[in-house]
């Protein structure tokens, strides 16, 4: 538990690495997901490339969508690419960095599915075993077998059960034959993905260190400016709220003062903080009755002195909301509290 | 647990420490893609070859890449080569000494996979039982030219049809595989001789430039570092103050357009700073749509 808390603030030390944590753990995710698969070559002419082809393409599309929907900055590159220029002018460098990088990030899962399937060979055995050169491998001479049939018992080379066409071509020869270019296509996609990795990064340095420095300041700068406007939004409207329901607690209190025509006893000294904080309400009656109101009746988001006296807003709902008149000042500020 | 905590505090800190860490993690990778690798010789005369040594060069050139790639220090390496001279005079002898320790830290994944291919002996017995000699064994020596090519390919598939009860196939799979052993541990004991040596000697050979370099090669990836920390920081107070101003100018805004002031309680002070004058939805609803049609300019003077 502490082990993984440690691992967990240290990938939370700074944006980068936090991101670079998502993406290693959606590469292990890809790598899970793919033993866990339970793959059924279906062992039919026609249907083999179809879900090979599709085992082997689809899942990187859905992982690199993924790799887009978890990565918390495309919102952000969304909201800069559309917003209007206004007093800021908007640079094009800072949005194609920080397409790039996602983009980067994102494709990591999805090559290592690739990688994976083709190491391991079953997709491109399921695809492909329609197409094995049965002159060179197995015996041609087959003279009864007209071309579909022939498709049709090479199409079972991955079902070994059913497998029926020992005579024309052995199973495992043909497999192992699949399975020796599907390892060698896999070593050489991963090769040309290590070597643009390899390329793209060093050839930064090289050729525009300036401008990457820049569109490197300026889109953290947007990532923190929004983190840190949403902070100051979630502190205002913390205050907004407690100011609210504070004058809602005040307006019930003192519609009750109103409506019963006895003073709330102010307790002497020593009774202190608790009996203010009760707020007046010392019943459950009148409990309930603020209860029923905050529900039935929410006070308006207008935060000026309180509204009259009469009804707090639960016997008037849908009013619009009151602009306070001069009188009902000094009240506020005696049954001020806060 | 503790045991696992001080590993970690040990590995980061210092960028050195840090890059033996990777280093030592890409050997364990290596070993690990190794052991998980399904190794499946196809048994064909041409096909041989080309997968056995594929499968001993190609995953190293792999590892050797992701070597430079997760290393920092290559970049900064880089940057420091390619940058214009400006005020400061390169040093090329801290940026050859920084290239030999990435390379060196580099080789490792490579070296193991290539050793441990070796010793296992698969890749070997697979790229060259075409190639024995077939005289030297009594089940392929009286055999033809070309049936001797095919049963000598299927040598390393143990469950073949054609060489499942030939004798002679355990023998040609056991003297390719004493080659393979002999020659993986033959490399082995060369490069730790040769690693040992060049440590021994080192410090015959220039050992006050070699500490120059080593310091100041230090010091520009700690410069480097602390650059992008104080970039860092500095954004998070550039973006404070701008967002403080855009408050600003929003509440002074309202003060403008809707002449009425906020009640002034005694005791309302500090929810009134945080509310900062916009006490109403309509105002909450227009600061926040000011932010999104005009954000502030990016000027805090």
């Amino acid at each position: 538990m502490d082990k993984f808390r440690m691992i967990f603030q240290f990938f939370q030390s700074n944006q980068e690495s936090f991101m670079n944590g998502i993406c290693g753990i959606m590469a292990l995710a890809s790598t899970q997901m793919y033993s866990a698969f339970d793959f059924n070559c279906p062992c039919l002419p026609h249907y083999n490339l179809a879900y090979g082809l599709g085992i082997l393409l689809v899942p990187p599309f859905i992982l690199f969508l993924l790799g887009f929907v978890l990565n918390n900055n495309i919102s952000m590159l969304a909201e800069e690419w559309r917003r209007p220029q206004g007093q800021r002018g908007k640079d094009p460098d800072v949005l194609r960095y920080m397409f790039c990088s996602m983009a980067q990030r994102a494709m990591i899962a999805p090559a290592v599915w690739v990688s994976v399937t083709l190491l391991d060979g079953k997709c491109i055995t399921c695809a492909f075993c329609t197409s094995v050169p049965v002159e060179t491998l197995g015996n041609a001479s087959h003279p009864h077998l007209s071309q579909g049939e022939i498709q049709r018992v090479l199409a079972r080379i991955p079902c070994k059960e059913i497998y029926n066409g020992q005579q024309l071509i052995a199973n495992e020869v043909a497999v192992r034959y699949l399975r020796c270019i599907s390892q060698a296509l896999g070593w050489c996609f991963v090769l040309l993905m290590t070597t643009l990795a390899f390329l793209v990064r060093s050839l930064r340095p090289c050729f525009s260190q300036a401008a990457f420095l820049k569109s490197r300041y300026w889109s953290h700068y947007i990532d923190i400016e929004r983190k840190l406007f949403d902070e100051t939004c979630a502190e205002h409207a913390r205050s907004f709220a407690k100011v609210c329901i504070q004058q809602f607690f005040e307006g019930m209190s003192r519609d009750l003062v109103a409506a019963h025509c006895h003073l709330p006893r102010k307790a002497p000294a020593d009774a202190g903080e608790a009996a203010e904080k009760l707020l007046g309400i010392t019943d459950q009656g009148t409990m309930n009755m603020a209860l029923k109101s905050w529900h039935r009746c929410k006070p308006p988001l207008h935060l000026h002195p309180p509204a009259l006296p009469t009804g707090n807003g639960w016997a008037r709902e849908g009013q619009p909301p009151m602009h306070p008149s001069m009188p009902q000042r000094e009240t506020a500020a005696y049954y001020s509290w806060v | 647990m503790d045991r696992f905590r001080m590993i970690l505090q040990y590995f980061q800190s210092s960028s050195e420490s840090i890059m033996n860490g990777i280093c030592g993690l890409l050997a364990l990778a290596s070993v690990k893609m190794y052991t998980s690798f399904d190794f499946s010789c196809p048994c064909l005369p041409q096909y041989n070859m080309a997968y056995g040594l594929g499968i001993m060069f190609v995953p190293p050139i792999i590892l050797f890449l992701c070597g430079l790639i997760l290393n920092r220090q290559s970049l900064v390496m880089l940057e420091e080569w390619r940058r214009p001279q400006g005020h400061r005079k390169k040093d090329l002898a801290v940026i050859r000494y920084m290239c030999s320790s990435i390379m060196q830290r580099a080789m490792v994944a490579p070296v193991i996979w290539i050793v441990v291919t070796l010793l296992d002996g698969k890749c070997l017995i697979c790229a060259f039982s075409g190639s024995v000699d077939p005289e030297k064994f009594v089940g392929f020596a009286n055999v033809s030219m070309v049936q001797v090519q095919q049963l000598l390919a299927k040598v390393p598939c143990k469950d073949n049809e054609l060489v499942r009860n030939n004798t002679s196939r355990k023998a040609v799979s056991r003297y390719l595989r004493c080659w393979s052993q002999a020659l993986g541990w033959s490399i082995l004991l060369i490069l730790i001789i040769a690693a040992f040596l060049a440590r021994w000697l080192r410090p015959c050979f220039n050992q006050a430039s070699l500490l120059q370099a080593r310091h100041w090669s230090n010091y520009i990836d700690i410069e480097q570092k602390i650059f992008e920390e104080t970039c860092c920081e500095h954004s998070r107070l550039f973006a404070h103050k701008c967002i403080l101003h855009f408050f600003e100018s929003m509440r002074q805004e309202i003060k403008l357009h809707s002449c009425s002031l906020p009640g002034e309680g005694e005791g309302a002070e500090g929810e009134e700073d945080l509310l900062r004058g916009i006490t109403d939805q309509n105002q909450v609803n227009k600061l926040l749509k000011t932010w999104y049609y005009e954000k502030p300019p990016l000027d805090v003077s």
